[in-house]
């Protein structure tokens, strides 16, 4: 089952998908287990000629415990389940770090428009550089994203670093990520925006640490 | 514990038959089976336009902006008022008709021991609201502009103003159509509860209530205190679309996460107004066909009570990332979590049922099965769902369509069928075929799960909801034969819901008569005659003498004792 998730390429989607993967594992241990029971009692109790059903109420605790424990255990793993996801969480969607560079989205119906700060690292300057559905960043650093949206709700998603952010009209929402493989990433939108939903989509270039250089020297205004 | 109860005394003049005429007879009828028989009519019946538009959904996603056979080009605009009305149609128009209002009206007073609602008058209207709210719903389809297109959940802005989706009057018809079959679902429960609470036979305590009563119950109060918000929410959204307000639009000072919040603050209670139901079909047939004592009365009654009071704390699980504060994700995530314990107890005390009992494999039976098994997996991924880091990836894939489908669409058609199956004889008076409800029962198992498993690898995938056209994306393009075969999964479960067609309706014309007790069961509405006659008890009003589920009890030499049966040397 979890081969069927896209590579991750960021630090922070090996986090995710062992959270996914912890709950993959203690849910199909449970699955196979209460299923085993349910089809295992389904067959030794079925009606014989002659054998009366057991009388029990399980209403007394010393019955019952039958039932409340293992649903205590259920407890215990949802927990265990729920703290050891709070770092992951943390970490992606906690404290947002400065970033190594700044990029604005925008999304609208139904494209995204990424702005980069330009040389002089303010954003809303005359040497701001803007593009359509095409992100450009270097790997290995950080990128922090700060999030808008012109018109309706949209979701950034990044399937393969397992990044995932609405983008709210009347917001500024903060995001990072920090991209660990050089390569073309789909950048879709993830929530219902419009008859263009379908199709919204964008790409997320990850160059090494030269080609981005080179990049940023074709395309960015010069100061 | 004292048992006397208040029972609302009949005025005596009712007692005496008075011939109606063909209209409040069949049509304005105010008693509680014809009701619960026409809410059932109204619900079959949307359950076919919504199905048909799922058919046309899953042929649209295997083969994008191919002719669908039977409807033709679909396209992106049309895609969206698919996904939209099926799922509003789904929930409030087939759901709720029918597993709160078809059982609710029908079983209550007979359950309780009463001759009908406290307000039968009321009763009428809630019905034929309900029956207005459905036609102005049918009726958006054929606006200008067409239906709604903003999803079941009408997020704004997308929602709030026409230009966003090109809908104008089909989403204002929408949202009147929700206000509409609000009112009706106000009115209704609030007669559920009043029934309930005030007409029960002499001998009826609480703690003697089936539990189908108590679920039901739970069901109506949750949705009394739920739905407030979101009708203050709908008039809202209806003022920013027709009045120029901008109470969710950002632009005029409007806040569009304050639609969500009140959506889901009544959008997961509405999800247990739904289950619970179901959960009730099964707890009633399980002890009928297991000849066995349900497991743990009380205890299931705690836990559908905490499951109720829980459901009310954990709404922003469906918000983790839309922008709200992230430091709340944590304590809606425990919540979450926590709700799955009264869930948990459900379960084991329906699997401990089973154990030492003497099973009956009949259709009830094995669709109410079906659903135990079922409800594991859909709350087994739901621990995906509520986990607030896997949610991150998880969150609007085909993952928690797959998940909400194993919960909420198992209730329906697992617990509806079981329910269906089980009450037939004592709704119509006559059996249903056996043969033919098995033969639907595992075409139906085998295709809701063909369909629906593989949802959670698209998912996994990465799959997006709500997109007409995975091709677009590179991504999706190595799972398309997953969605290919998915709706040939589909289509088929579809088509296995014939036998149930046939047989639903050749039961009612030509079925065996029923006895008044074919599963020898006892709860109270098995001792009425089948169908039960107007003011169903005849001169007596039953008298109740212990809990619902004395199956195999060493009191008799039978393995059942009805609730209403009097033995002489009885302990206590
Ligand atoms: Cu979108
Ligand atoms: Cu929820």
């Amino acid at each position: 089952m979890m081969s069927w998730l896209p590579e991750n390429v960021s630090t922070y989607g090996g986090d995710i998908d062992s959270i996914i993967r912890l709950i993959y594992y203690i849910t199909s241990a449970w699955f196979f287990l209460t299923l085993g029971v349910f089809l295992l009692f389904l067959i030794l109790y079925r009606r014989r000629e002659g054998r009366r059903a057991t009388y029990i109420r399980g209403d007394r605790l010393a019955e019952a415990a039958w039932i409340l424990i293992p649903a205590l255990i259920v407890l215990v793993l949802d927990l265990w389940i729920d703290f050891r996801g709070a770092d992951a969480w943390a970490k992606v969607k906690g404290r947002v770090p400065p970033g190594d560079l700044r990029v604005q989205v925008t999304a609208k119906q139904f494209n995204w428009e990424i702005l980069y700060p330009g040389p002089d690292g303010k954003f809303g300057t005359a040497d701001d550089l803007q593009l359509e559905n095409e992100m450009h960043v270097p790997v290995n650093k950080v990128v922090r994203v700060t999030l808008k949206s012109k018109d309706v709700i949209h979701s950034f998603f990044l399937p393969n670093l397992r990044l995932k952010q609405d983008a709210v009209p009347g917001r500024e929402i903060e995001g990072w990520f920090q991209a660990t493989k050089p390569g073309r990433y789909e950048m879709p939108c993830a929530e219902l925006c419009g008859f263009g939903h379908s199709g919204m989509n964008g790409w997320l270039h990850v160059h090494p640490a030269d080609e981005y250089q080179k990049w940023v020297k074709e395309h960015w205004p010069t100061s | 514990m004292s048992d006397p109860v208040a029972v609302l005394a009949i005025p005596e003049a009712s007692l005496h038959h008075e011939e109606l005429g063909f209209w409040r007879t069949y049509l304005f009828s105010t008693e509680h089976k014809t009701i619960g028989k026409q809410y059932l009519s109204l619900g079959l019946f949307m359950t076919i336009v919504g199905g048909f538009l799922a058919y046309v959904m899953r042929w649209q996603l295997a083969y994008p902006d191919t002719e669908v056979p039977g409807w033709g080009f679909v396209g992106p605009e049309f895609y969206n008022v698919l996904v939209t009305m099926h799922g509003t149609i789904m929930v409030f128009f087939v759901a709720m008709p029918i597993l709160l209002g078809a059982f609710g009206n029908f079983l209550i007073p007979l359950m309780i021991g009463a001759r009908d609602m406290a307000f039968p008058r009321l009763n009428m209207l809630s019905f034929w609201t309900l029956f207005v709210g459905t036609l102005v719903l049918l009726a958006s389809f054929f606006v200008p502009g067409g239906a709604a297109s903003a999803g079941w959940t009408g997020y704004p802005p997308l929602s709030a103003k026409a230009i966003y989706t090109g809908v104008n009057w089909g989403l204002n018809l929408w949202i009147l159509a929700h206000a509409i079959e609000f009112a009706s679902f106000l009115m209704g429960g609030v007669n559920f509860l009043t029934t309930a609470i005030t007409m029960r036979a002499p001998g009826m305590t609480f703690f003697r209530l089936p539990l189908v009563v108590w679920q039901l119950l739970t069901a109506a109060t949750l949705f009394l205190l739920s739905v407030g918000p979101l009708i203050a929410g709908a008039v809202m959204l209806l003022m920013d679309r027709i009045a120029g307000t901008s109470f969710f639009l950002p632009e005029g000072g409007g806040e569009p996460l304050l639609w969500q919040h009140l959506f889901w603050f009544f959008g997961h209670p509405e999800v247990y107004v739904i289950l619970l139901p179901a959960v009730g079909f099964v707890c009633e047939v399980l002890p009928v066909f297991c000849r066995k004592p349900l497991f743990g009365y009380r205890w299931i009654i705690y836990s559908t009570i905490t499951a109720g009071i829980l459901s009310f704390v954990v709404w922003a699980h469906h918000m983790f990332l839309s922008g709200m504060d992230p430091r709340l994700a944590m304590p809606f995530s425990i919540t979450t979590i926590l709700i799955s314990v009264p869930f948990a107890i459900l379960v084991f005390a329906m699997i401990a049922t089973l154990w030492g009992g003497s099973i009956r494999f009949t259709t009830p039976m094995l669709f109410a099965l079906g659903f135990v098994s079922m409800f594991i997996v859909g709350g087994l991924t739901g621990i995906f769902n509520g986990s607030a880091p896997a949610d991150i990836y998880i969150t609007d894939t085909y993952f928690v369509v797959g998940h909400f489908h194993y919960t909420l669409f198992s209730a329906v058609v697992f617990g509806g069928f079981a329910g269906i199956y089980f009450w037939f004889p004592k709704m119509f008076g006559r059996m249903m075929n056996e043969t033919l409800g098995k033969v639907h029962f595992w075409l139906t198992l085998i295709f809701f799960n063909a369909t629906f498993f593989p949802m959670h690898i698209l998912g996994l995938g990465g799959m997006m909801r709500r997109i007409a056209n995975p091709m677009q994306y590179q991504f999706l393009q190595p799972l398309q034969p997953i969605n290919v075969f998915i709706t040939f999964s589909a289509i088929l479960l579809l088509v296995a819901q014939i036998p149930f067609a046939v047989n639903f309706v050749w039961g009612l014309v030509a079925g065996t008569p029923a006895e008044r007790n074919p599963w020898e069961a006892n709860t109270l509405e098995w001792a009425a005659p089948s169908p039960p006659p107007h003011l169903n008890w005849g001169e007596a009003i039953p008298t109740v003498h212990r809990g619902p589920y004395e199956y195999s009890s060493p009191e008799g030499p039978e393995d059942w004792l009805p609730q209403d049966r009097l033995v002489v040397a009885r302990s206590s």
